[in-house]
């Protein structure tokens, strides 16, 4: 059972996604072409709602479940990965229509042949992990 | 009820993305879809051609349960909580598509010229949904994270490599959008 809140929280994650279109190759496609504010709009609020709570969280020191204060995990210093990495998400995200949580979403709406963009998501992540030490980072 | 089946604004989900976000912190996890795809590597034995997936995956196993519930939640969403889709989109995106040869734009939430069995049997059509997921499973592990990871988590927490991550998404988008798909299409 503790594994209850991963799931409600997964299907409260899910419901918002489908709802919000943010889960719709069409909406992604308008965005890159600057025509609507939506997906803006989403990301947006979701940044200022999350600066806000994680503010309040630091000043106020809240303990996450297992006692330890929210702080979350500061990211690695450098560029030339997150551009280069950021690079390549972003062709692929706009080209399949869908990032690495939606995809899973989309199969069970119906489109099926989402399962081979997950397939091959899941050897980019494997090949990655073959070269890995041969790129620059 | 007729709220709840229309699509939700912006205003509304944004705000609730950031509290599934705050969730998994609070749960002592991290808010980060991409990651379950290196789970995936390890569960299937990767670990034995590169250390990058000797990871123990039974820690993961929770990030796999938000999925499963996404899963849930988005045929729940898809299913019961939604009318027919009819995505309103801006009609200079809709002319566009048009150029392309697209039709009933927005009545799905994937285009059929893309996703439908038909275009996904011809050598154009596999190449752009491999090639698509290939770049995504890459671009994520190497820039270490995605649209959850760095747009939502990343800046909330206001860190500077997930502003360059998120600069690259849109370098990759806008040349993809710009000037690959109208070359493919």
């Amino acid at each position: 059972m503790k594994y209850l809140k991963f799931i409600l929280t997964g299907i409260f994650f899910g419901i918002v996604l489908v709802k919000s279109e943010a889960v719709s190759w069409y909406r992604i496609f308008e965005m890159f072409r600057f025509e609507s504010f939506h997906m803006y709009g989403i990301i947006g609020s979701a940044v200022i709602t999350g600066i806000i709570l994680v503010q309040i969280a630091k000043r106020k020191k809240i303990k996450n479940i297992e006692g330890v204060p929210i702080h979350p995990t500061p990211k690695d210093k450098s560029i030339t990965r997150y551009l280069l990495g950021g690079l390549l998400f972003g062709l692929g995200w706009a080209l399949a229509g869908a990032c690495p949580g939606p995809m899973y979403i989309l199969v069970v709406t119906g489109a099926f042949s989402m399962l081979i963009v997950i397939i091959a998501a899941t050897f980019g992540t494997f090949v990655y992990g073959l070269i890995k030490n041969k790129l620059p980072h | 009820m007729d709220l709840i089946l229309q699509p939700w604004p912006w205003y509304i989900t944004g705000p609730l993305l950031a509290i599934v976000m705050f969730l998994l912190i609070y749960f002592g996890k991290t808010f980060g879809m991409s990651s379950n795809l290196r789970t995936f590597c390890a569960m299937a034995g990767a670990g034995k051609k590169s250390d990058f997936f000797k990871i123990d995956y039974k820690t993961q196993k929770w990030n796999l349960m938000v999925v499963f519930g996404a899963v849930i939640g988005g045929f729940i969403a898809h299913f019961f909580l939604s009318n027919e889709t009819n995505i309103q989109l801006n009609p200079h995106t809709i002319e566009k598509l048009q150029s392309f040869g697209f039709e009933n734009i927005g009545k799905a939430l994937v285009p059929p010229e893309i996703y439908n069995w038909d275009a996904v049997f011809s050598i154009k059509g596999i190449l752009i949904l491999v090639i698509g997921g290939f770049l995504v499973g890459f671009g994520t592990r190497y820039a270490g994270g995605c649209t959850s990871g760095h747009a939502i988590t990343g800046l909330s927490n206001l860190q500077i490599p997930s502003l360059i991550a998120v600069i690259g998404f849109f370098i990759g988008g806008l040349i993809m959008t710009h000037f690959i798909l109208p070359l493919i299409f």
